[in-house]
């Protein structure tokens, strides 16, 4: 691929573009995960940004899984797999052993879903961050613990359906855990979604590139556990983004910036109403009208707050 | 040349792991480890030791680190007691099931609820099927000669190492310790070769998800199933027990000092009555057996160095002329009796050993135990031989049980 060919002829609008991607694959065919799952997207693209010099640890997962089963996996990059609570503290140990055996050159990565990361590893991800190891921590956000079969987790949002919460729909609201993580002040902090790969790609290229703790949401689709048609991934994950639901941005050193969409959005944008992205996924097909309203009465406030803080 | 100091088990614990160069100490307090903690971080802030010391928020952290810095091939040390180990729990199977040949101290101390601060030994026993090495220490030299050989024993056989030690009685005692030469120990103890590194040189992915049975690898190899693995790490105790001896005895000539391999023995080649436990019980047992020399009965002590590997063979022949076996442990196994004497038990089956065992739980959370206590037990055990009770009892020491 003439990558720099292209990039040269087609100009400023090439800053976003699929040709500047890194065109190695770090995941073989042959993964384990589910067809249309927005993590396995989301994580061919951030091990493209993040390259060869890498270490990842994970814990118990659906991130496991794709890692598929002993002694055969079709992820090309070091791997540890660690306990469920223990994602940021695995990679405290890989960075202080890295660093004690003068191997710091090397990108330590940890990687867990949204139940190792706002529920049972909460503890270790903010000890790690308090004490500003240098990893990058990524919490793949499918909103529920769907390894083990859709359990409601603390990222589950409210009036969806799962296997704990079968017949009255979660009754409380999502945890906003990117703003615990705001609260450790770190230096580089970004929400992103596989739904749009270059923002993502382009995130992580920059966290690669930063020193210290940095934190990485990525908001994941789940067709098994969203319900949704597997061909709907993509859609999904825009929808999130045009509804607010989902909102892209990066924090650095402080100062607050919405990326792609949502900055267009925010600029000259209409947001959709929540419905659109409801009304595609059976896991809300009990959601009342009530609870409708306080959903989007959240995203409302949370949207214009978002909006507010990075005009300010 | 020696270098001889007055200092308490958590002075003579750190200094044994300073002399040992780990790489990553991560520790979190806990009283009566809590001092432990605090002087390695001295040490690592004043240069003294070159470490990455992470101050982790809590223990299940702590042996995290230890593992993961371990698998990218660094020496490493944490240490704890109580509910800290407890809340451990998990990833001490996950070490061993690692095969990291982690070192931690174990400041034996009572679980709540309710609290105690005070020593007992339920906290490490209650771990014995985790898969580690558990070296129980009489005293604050072998705190420090205990630390130096486990690095070499768990590097030697990839088995994590638990280097256990009564909190407050030794902990915060002062004792005379004779310190090693830092030279001489880096002789004793080889560097660290991890058998697996976690490197991007070679990616691979380290624990992965496996399935009941073995399987092939793309090279058509068939590789072990999780069975194998299990039978593996059992396979390497039955192996320690031999490099624990060996590295006792190359300790002993390197240094002077013989603290027994997996056990260790006092007066027991006549002794009619044999009294055993773990720690500094069984150092408190010495002087209980010349109290009952000097009134004329054959007493004898076998102190249990090791407890995982249990040392089988070892204490057949320990016991074998035993007329009375008197076991003092400082746990329990609730709704049964205790562990060190139901292993003692099943080791004599099949033997011929059929003296009584009489099994007395002393000392929980810090009970007073006297030397007088544990000679006036050995005295009753004589006692009853006569009317050959056999009855398993326990016996419950120093403590009012209505």
């Amino acid at each position: 691929m003439k990558q720099d060919g292209l990039t040269a002829t087609r100009g400023e609008t090439m800053q976003e573009n699929i040709f500047k991607i890194n065109d190695k694959e770090y995941i073989l065919p042959g993964s384990r995960a589910c067809q249309g799952c927005g993590l396995t997207l989301a994580y061919r693209y951030l091990l493209k940004a993040l390259r060869e010099n890498t270490i990842l640890t994970i814990p118990a997962s659906c991130l496991c899984v794709l890692h598929g089963l002993y002694p055969i996996t079709p992820v090309t990059v070091p791997c540890l797999n660690t306990t469920f609570a223990s994602t940021a503290a695995s990679a405290s140990g890989i960075a202080a052993g890295l660093t004690a055996l003068n191997k710091s050159d090397i990108t330590v990565v940890a990687m867990a879903g949204d139940g190792s990361t706002y529920d049972m590893g909460i503890q270790s991800l903010s000890g790690a961050a308090e004490r500003n190891t240098d990893f990058i921590f990524i919490c793949y956000d499918n909103e529920g613990y769907m390894n083990t079969g859709t359990q409601r987790s603390s990222a589950t949002p409210l009036g969806a359906i799962t296997t704990t919460t079968p017949i009255n729909t979660k009754q409380d609201q999502k945890k906003d855990f990117v703003r615990i993580m705001e609260a450790h002040d770190l230096p580089y902090l970004a929400t992103t979604c596989p739904a749009y790969p270059i923002d993502l790609y382009e995130k992580f290229v920059k966290a690669k590139r930063i020193k210290g703790t940095r934190y990485m949401h990525i908001y994941s689709p789940c067709p098994p556990g969203w319900m949704y048609p597997t061909k709907d991934t993509i859609r999904i994950g825009k929808l999130a983004v045009e509804t607010g639901m989902v909102i892209l941005y990066e924090i650095e050193d402080g100062r607050l910036r919405l990326t792609g969409r949502s900055k267009t959005l925010a600029g000259r944008g209409k947001r959709q109403p929540i419905i659109h992205y409801v009304e595609r996924q059976g896991r809300f097909k009990k959601m009342s009208i009530e609870q409708l309203n306080t959903l989007q009465a959240w995203v409302d406030r949370r949207w214009d707050e978002y909006v507010r803080r990075a005009e300010g | 040349m020696s270098n001889v100091q007055i200092i308490t088990g958590n002075e003579a614990a750190a200094v044994g792991v300073k002399l040992c160069d780990p790489r990553v100490v991560a520790a979190y307090p806990i009283t009566p480890q809590s001092s432990l903690a605090e002087i390695l971080s001295r040490y690592v802030e004043g240069g003294e030791l070159k470490a990455e010391y992470v101050r982790v928020e809590g223990e299940h952290s702590a042996l995290t680190v230890c593992i993961s810095a371990s698998t990218v091939g660094a020496r490493v040390f944490t240490a704890t007691s109580s509910n800290g180990l407890l809340y451990m729990h998990e990833q001490l199977h996950w070490a061993a099931g690692s095969r990291l040949p982690i070192v931690m101290c174990c400041v034996n101390r009572g679980v709540g609820a309710p609290w105690s601060i005070f020593n007992d030994q339920q906290d490490s026993v209650a771990q014995r099927d985790t898969g580690w090495i558990q070296m129980y220490c009489r005293d604050n030299q072998e705190i420090i000669d205990t630390i130096i050989q486990a690095y070499r024993i768990a590097e030697q056989v990839y088995i994590p190492v638990m280097v256990c030690y009564d909190g407050f009685v030794l902990s915060h005692t002062m004792m005379p310790v004779d310190i090693p030469d830092h030279e001489q120990v880096l002789k004793f103890l080889p560097p660290y070769k991890p058998h697996t590194i976690l490197s991007p040189e070679d990616p691979r992915t380290i624990n992965s998800v496996l399935f009941p049975g073995r399987r092939e690898n793309p090279e058509g190899v068939l590789c072990d199933g999780y069975m194998e693995m299990r039978y593996k790490l059992q396979a390497a105790f039955e192996k320690a027990r031999a490099v624990i001896t060996e590295t006792n005895a190359a300790f002993a000539s390197s240094f002077g000092r013989d603290h027994g391999g997996l056990i260790w023995t006092y007066m027991t080649d006549d002794a009619e009555l044999v009294m055993t436990g773990m720690g500094s019980i069984a150092a408190e047992a010495i002087a209980a057996a010349d109290m009952l020399r000097n009134e004329g009965i054959k007493a004898g002590v076998v102190g249990i160095r090791v407890f995982r590997p249990f040392p089988t063979d070892d204490v057949i022949q320990a016991f074998e002329r035993a007329q009375a076996i008197l076991t003092f442990e400082k746990a329990i196994s609730y709704g049964y009796e205790g562990a060190l004497c139901s292993d003692l038990k099943a080791a004599f089956y099949g033997t011929g050993i059929h003296a009584p065992v009489h099994n007395y739980v002393a000392g929980l959370g810090g009970r007073d135990v006297k030397p007088r206590e544990l000679a006036e037990a050995g005295r009753n055990a004589l006692a009853m031989l006569d009317v050959r009770t056999m009855k398993n009892e326990t016996r419950w020491l120093n403590c009012y049980t209505g």
